[in-house]
């Protein structure tokens, strides 16, 4: 029992970081149709952003008691703006101009960055795992059992709070806001949209910008997690991320945090369970699966191609 | 589609006779702006580890600066270029004389191989024996199992216009097969190969038969997944692979004599003195003749039905589902075909190699792969030849730059990764349909007019 409290707990905290990554990835593929191959190493390049900021935060402020939060604040304010930065330049130079071009050249290109990207980190920050000391240490003992204790340690809680409360703040501007109505409307019909002056470039533009900065966040709260940061980091958690937008439903954006809870979830209990060597296996299996018998998501709407 | 006009043809009216260099100047700030942002924290500062693996940061203004005035100084060359280039269209009347790409295929294919069945002779004419295992070794047999690769996955992503970023699984199974056939049950390496090559078709089959009925994309990422899931089972079934350790394989032999130096062995029987080069040559020529086998099996299989429909498929599938084709059976047999000379290619890398660790079958060398396809132009055999060349061999000579290392602070091998990332993008933009794809039409009415590949969109031509 307390084996399956803990990696539940384990496994929602996993969960939600695969979630804020998979929404960058149905947010784009919702609107142009486009698996963006790039995305989990935006991520991994939103890791390292954070953890620059960080060393140069804590440096000045210390880590002492209310100064890490004022850290991790900047640190994410900057990881989001720096990591919406690479994603809205990637967009414009790699993928807009490939939009009408035949139908596999954007994830080729895409496929392009994600090499480019990854090496450009291990280049210019060299191949070594990047290690920093534990963040927010402590939490709440939920059951005392006989062999360990079931923690829901504070920074599980805080990744929680922040993936709930962005996913709420997220789920409004797409369904309230005007800029949410030129997506929707981009997604429909593009040249539809562009008729009735909607800037479908800034639109797009724009949904990437915001795919990145929830990777972003995703990457702060990985660092917070993890406290150690690789130019690998991005695979991995990429190709997870996408199985959950996949097995969501891709488009939809609860869907995403569905899935990313449901990956995490099966991650944790297999790794508690079963064999952590083969944890990989089994969240590769579940993309195989979803992809085959499922490919319009559990919250997705089936798709008719059409001539 | 038929008229000569390209899609990036600029309208020549708007060009203007001076160079707007306030405009260029203003856009070129903003990009060296932008690249600030990016390059800011990244490279402005590096991580570093102190003995007690504690991180500090080591600022290098010096390098930031460099790379910010590189993109300052590309941004107003880039203007420049297009700028001059859309004035010179304007004052050109004729469209200009273009290198016939099809010319190319069919003298380039004869001459390349008329080559490379004589390389091993002109190395050892002109550099002696001893530059064999670098120059045989390193460069020519290194280069063909990539020609062979690229040109097995070419089937797959060229012909049949299927994504497949799984290709090495396959290889990895043709190399598994072969060293766990010799391990248990003594299999020589001529016994193996046609073993490993079926049993690489059966996992693409098996893989294939559920997947294909997927949309492009999909199909791509589940192909990576089956990929990364073989890499870890290699990794992690331990009994059965031997896990990260790897694998022992026995080497090539000469049918049957092995290359050793007993007094049965090859260099005994024919009179000649022991040298492992004999060895090296003889797996020079069994992985060439490997791969003009691919070749001639792709160029033949083009002519029939199968090659017909997998070029339509690439070209529409829903208009080849209109007219009754089975889709599925089409795309399965370019999947298994494909797969099939990975897992030759596979054996033969064990059979070299005499020794095989998962960490040679790993995502990168799948993207390497599909780079050779892509930048050779998917569809082109001559291309796939050409972007092997560049990309092998070229990544060999990076690694002989090595007094470089002073100049740009970083071992110049570590490049090559970043150059094909790049080189993807770029042909994207430049040429997405590749530079030979050419289509060629069945039925004509006095004449076969080739289409270029540059008038050919999707569901066109």
């Amino acid at each position: 029992m307390e084996v399956f409290l803990q990696q539940v707990i384990n496994g929602i905290t996993l969960g939600s970081i695969y979630g804020l990554i998979a929404i960058g990835y149905t947010m784009v593929f919702g609107i142009i149709g486009m698996v963006n191959f790039a995305h989990g190493d935006i991520f991994m390049v939103g890791c390292f952003v954070a953890l620059i900021m960080f060393l140069i935060v804590t440096a000045i402020l210390g880590t002492g008691g209310a100064a890490i939060f004022v850290a991790l604040l900047i640190c994410l304010i900057v990881s989001v703006a720096v990591t919406g930065l690479y994603n809205w330049t990637i967009e414009k130079v790699a993928y807009r101009k490939l939009r009408g071009s035949f139908r596999l050249a954007p994830l080729i290109s895409a496929i392009g960055m994600s090499i480019l990207l990854i090496n450009f980190v291990q280049i210019s920050q060299d191949a070594r795992n990047k290690p920093v000391p534990s963040i927010i240490d402590g939490g709440i003992t939920l059951m005392k059992g006989q062999t360990f204790d079931v923690v829901l340690a504070y920074k599980d809680l805080l990744i929680m709070i922040v993936t709930a409360v962005l996913l709420l703040v997220f789920w409004y501007l797409v369904q309230k806001t005007p800029l949410g109505r030129a997506q929707r409307a981009c997604e429909q019909d593009r040249k539809m949209a562009a008729l009735l002056g909607i800037n479908v470039n800034k639109t797009i533009a724009v949904t990437f910008i915001i795919g990145a900065g929830l990777a972003a966040v995703a990457a702060t709260m990985w660092l917070v997690k993890y406290n150690v940061v690789s130019y690998k980091d991005g695979f991995i958690p990429g190709v997870k991320a996408f199985t959950a937008a996949v097995l969501g439903g891709i488009g939809s954006l609860p869907g995403a945090v569905l899935g990313g809870l449901l990956i995490g979830l099966i991650e944790s209990l297999w790794s508690g369970y079963f064999s952590i060597d083969y944890k990989d296996v089994a969240a590769f299996t579940i993309l195989v699966i979803t992809l085959i018998f499922l490919p319009q998501g559990i919250l997705g709407k089936p798709e008719v191609e059409k001539v | 589609m038929s008229g000569p006009v390209r899609s990036d043809a600029p309208g020549a009216s708007e060009v203007s006779e001076t160079f707007e260099f306030q405009k260029a100047l203003r856009e070129a700030f903003w990009a060296a702006l932008v690249a600030l942002g990016l390059f800011g924290l990244i490279v402005g500062l590096k991580t570093d580890q102190t003995l007690s693996n504690e991180i500090v940061l080591k600022p290098r203004p010096g390098l930031l600066a460099a790379m910010v005035g590189a993109v300052f100084i590309g941004s107003l060359l880039r203007n420049w270029v297009v700028w001059n280039r859309a004035r010179a269209a304007m004052h050109r009347t004729a469209s200009g004389s273009r290198i016939d790409m099809q010319k190319v295929e069919q003298i380039g294919l004869p001459a390349f191989i008329a080559f490379l069945s004589v390389f091993p002779v002109i190395v050892i004419f002109t550099a002696g024996w001893g530059s064999v295992p670098k120059w045989v070794d390193n460069f020519g047999i290194l280069i063909l199992i990539y020609i062979m690769l690229g040109w097995g996955l070419n089937i797959v992503v060229g012909l049949a216009g299927l994504l497949d970023l799984g290709y090495v699984a396959f290889y990895a199974i043709g190399s598994y097969t072969y060293a766990l056939l010799a391990l248990h049950f003594g299999f020589n390496f001529w016994l193996a190969l046609p073993v490993a090559g079926a049993m690489a078709a059966m996992w693409g089959i098996l893989l294939g038969f559920p997947v294909l009925r997927l949309r492009g994309d999909y199909l791509a990422i589940v192909t990576l997944a089956f990929g990364e899931i073989i890499y870890l089972v290699a990794l992690n079934w331990r009994d059965f692979t031997g896990g990260g350790a790897g694998l022992s394989a026995p080497r090539i032999d000469f049918f049957g004599i092995p290359f050793g130096a007993g007094d049965t062995d090859f260099s005994a029987r024919f009179g000649l003195e022991h040298s492992p080069a004999y060895r090296t040559i003889f797996l020079y020529y069994v992985i060439l003749v490997l791969a003009l086998t691919t070749a001639w099996v792709t160029l033949r299989l083009k002519r029939l039905p199968v090659g017909r429909a997998w070029e339509a498929l690439r070209e529409d599938e829903i208009a080849c589902r209109a007219v009754g084709m089975n889709t599925t059976n089409t795309k399965l047999t370019a999947f298994a075909i494909g797969a099939m000379f990975g897992g030759f290619a596979g054996a033969f890398f064990g059979a070299r190699q005499a020794f095989i660790t998962p960490e040679s079958f790993v995502f990168e060398q799948s993207a390497l792969i599909l780079a050779i396809v892509v930048l050779g132009g998917a569809g082109s055999l001559v291309g796939v030849v050409l972007a092997a060349i560049v990309l092998i061999g070229g990544s060999e000579i990076l690694r002989e730059l090595e007094f470089l290392k002073p100049v740009i602070g970083e071992d110049p091998s570590k490049f090559r990764m970043l150059i094909v990332g790049g080189g993807m993008v770029l042909m994207m933009l430049w040429r997405p349909r590749g530079l030979i794809a050419a289509r060629a039409p069945s039925i004509f009415l006095k004449e076969r007019k080739m289409i270029g590949s540059e008038n050919v969109k999707e569901g066109h031509g």
